[in-house]
């Protein structure tokens, strides 16, 4: 099996390695996960339960709130949050969360966005790389 | 000020906008406590010897300065807050403590461009003030206010002011268009269906009050994200349909979609209430005023809490008026710097609760496991003066 390197926009740079985990519909940083946890706690949300913690994220959109940047600051700043996340529409919130956790914190995590064709190919990856320069590296897909 | 522009240059790239322009004011959401990283960033900031650029005021809180007991600290939360609220004010924010500073004298005027983050502050300010902003999400809206520019993009441009769908409601009934529970109403049936793009609505009453305009920026910011709406011959960029809408969905709002959007707000059956929850967004001064007109010198039933959440900066005009003794002999509690909906949880909301307000009544029964009654502020009223749920008869929304 060959390995892919799909090459990604840098929402929020920084490298990370990790499995993957894809989200089966959109999640609201704030409201629908816990930050204590790193647990997803939206009751309508198909992966209920389920822990973000260190793994690569893959989520085509997140749900728009504006405390998302707080909720994912607060999960970096605990070492509940994804390792990096991955979404095909680029998130504000998301990106500005993680910055100001990186400069508090001094912890990584990046988020990239990818064309709705490289987040098939991804998705269907059990481990990714990214690299600082906003490589992704999928091993044997 | 690094981080600021960081985080600023960081936003412009990903909503694509080919520069940054200088705004006016802004009111910040990140004063909001969620958490411990909140207290970190400011502190930082203050650290870092940051300054504001332009006139900053401050949302609401989860916990109230003026009466710092009103909700439990068991998990440390409500001294947090506090914490979180002194270190903005250290900052140099205004502090307002308020969900609709749009009540207060010295804002931004029509045209002018600024940053608010609050959803129901974000629409009403676009819409009702005709101001421009985007929704700037918590940190972004803080260094907005440091550098004192935003991105020139979405709400700031011409196009991005277009509406996308037109709601038609001139086939609605008069005592239906002219009621106070309709724009509660009509917010949160539009809210569901635009999700977050640009709409026009043709058919509001030319009577339609600030506090009307008020209940459909909360409502549809709550149930959708609906962060502008032209409101023709109402709201100051729709003198006419065609001055916001030229093409794009459209579609008549019927009595039925109202109706259907109270029985989803208002989970509660009839029978006796062990509270009111009035002031989502804060209480204006003309909504006290005609609290005391409905009341008319009756008060709530004996052991029933009433809440009427509001500014300072409303409390003192009330307080000059010479209302607060009148609305506290009538049994009505007036909690400053906060809202009644969120957790930790007010002790004495609990139960069944009333209130005319449909943001309210969309949040409080996932935060606070409440049931709820929506009604309209006369029926509130009458409600709590009987301790029970009073419908008006013969109303629009039951015949």
């Amino acid at each position: 099996m060959a390995d892919a390197i799909i090459s990604a926009t840098i929402v929020n740079a920084g490298e990370a390695e990790g499995s993957v985990l894809a989200l089966d519909a959109p999640l609201s940083f704030w409201g629908g996960f816990d930050p204590r946890t790193g647990k997803i706690l939206d009751v309508h949300h198909p992966q209920r339960g389920l822990s973000l913690a260190g793994v690569i994220l893959l989520m085509r959109e997140a749900k728009g709130s504006g405390s998302a940047p707080g909720a994912i600051a607060e999960a970096i700043r605990l070492g509940t949050a994804p390792a990096a996340i991955i979404l095909v529409t680029p998130d504000v919130n998301l990106a500005i969360g993680a910055q100001v956790a990186e400069t508090l914190y001094g912890k990584a995590c990046p988020v990239l966005s990818v064309n709705a064709r490289d987040f098939e190919i991804l998705r269907g990856a059990a481990k990714l790389r990214i690299s600082h320069r906003g490589a992704i590296l999928a091993k044997d897909v | 000020m690094q981080l600021a522009t960081r985080l600023l240059v960081q936003a412009a790239e990903i909503m694509e906008a080919p520069y940054l322009i200088p705004i006016e004011f802004a009111h910040i959401d990140a004063c909001f406590y969620t958490g411990q990283a909140h207290v970190d960033f400011v502190r930082y900031l203050l650290a870092n010897g940051a300054k504001l650029a332009i006139p900053t005021w401050t949302n609401s809180s989860v916990a109230s300065l003026s009466s710092p007991d009103l909700r439990p600290d068991t998990s440390g939360m409500v001294s947090s807050a506090h914490e979180l609220m002194r270190a903005y004010a250290e900052l140099g924010c205004v502090p307002t403590w308020t969900c609709a500073p749009y009540q207060l004298p010295g804002g931004p005027k029509f045209g002018d461009h600024i940053a608010a983050g609050e959803s129901n502050a974000v629409s009403y300010y676009n819409s009702v003030v005709g101001c421009r902003t985007n929704k700037y999400g918590d940190y972004l809206d803080v260094a907005c206010a440091l550098v004192g520019k935003v991105p020139f993009a979405g709400l700031h441009t011409d196009e991005g002011r277009r509406a996308r769908l037109h709601f038609d409601c001139r086939e609605l009934p008069d005592d239906c268009r002219t009621s106070d529970l309709f724009p509660h109403l009509l917010g949160h049936y539009m809210g569901g269906i635009a999700g977050s793009r640009v709409v026009t609505v043709s058919g509001l009453s030319p009577s339609t009050t600030k506090d009307g305009g008020k209940a459909i920026s909360a409502a549809a910011a709550a149930s959708g994200g609906i962060e502008l709406w032209h409101g023709v011959g109402v709201t100051p960029e729709a003198p006419e349909l065609a001055s916001v809408f030229s093409s794009g969905d459209a579609t008549s709002v019927h009595i039925d979609d109202l109706r259907r959007a109270h029985s989803e707000l208002s989970t509660a059956r009839d029978g006796p209430l062990d509270a009111i929850a009035l002031g989502t967004p804060h209480f204006s001064f003309a909504e006290f005023g005609e609290v005391l007109r409905l009341l008319d010198g009756r008060h709530a039933k004996t052991g029933l809490s009433c809440f009427i959440s509001t500014s300072r900066a409303v409390h003192e005009v009330i307080a000059a008026k010479g209302w607060l003794g009148t609305l506290e002999a009538a049994g009505f509690q007036i909690p400053l710097d906060v809202c009644t909906y969120y957790s930790p949880r007010i002790p004495a909301l609990r139960g069944r609760v009333m209130t005319n307000a449909a943001k309210w009544a969309y949040y409080a029964p996932g935060m606070l496991d409440v049931e709820v009654a929506l009604g309209s502020l006369r029926e509130c009223i009458e409600s709590a003066v009987r301790g029970e749920v009073w419908r008006e008869p013969n109303s629009w929304l039951m015949r």
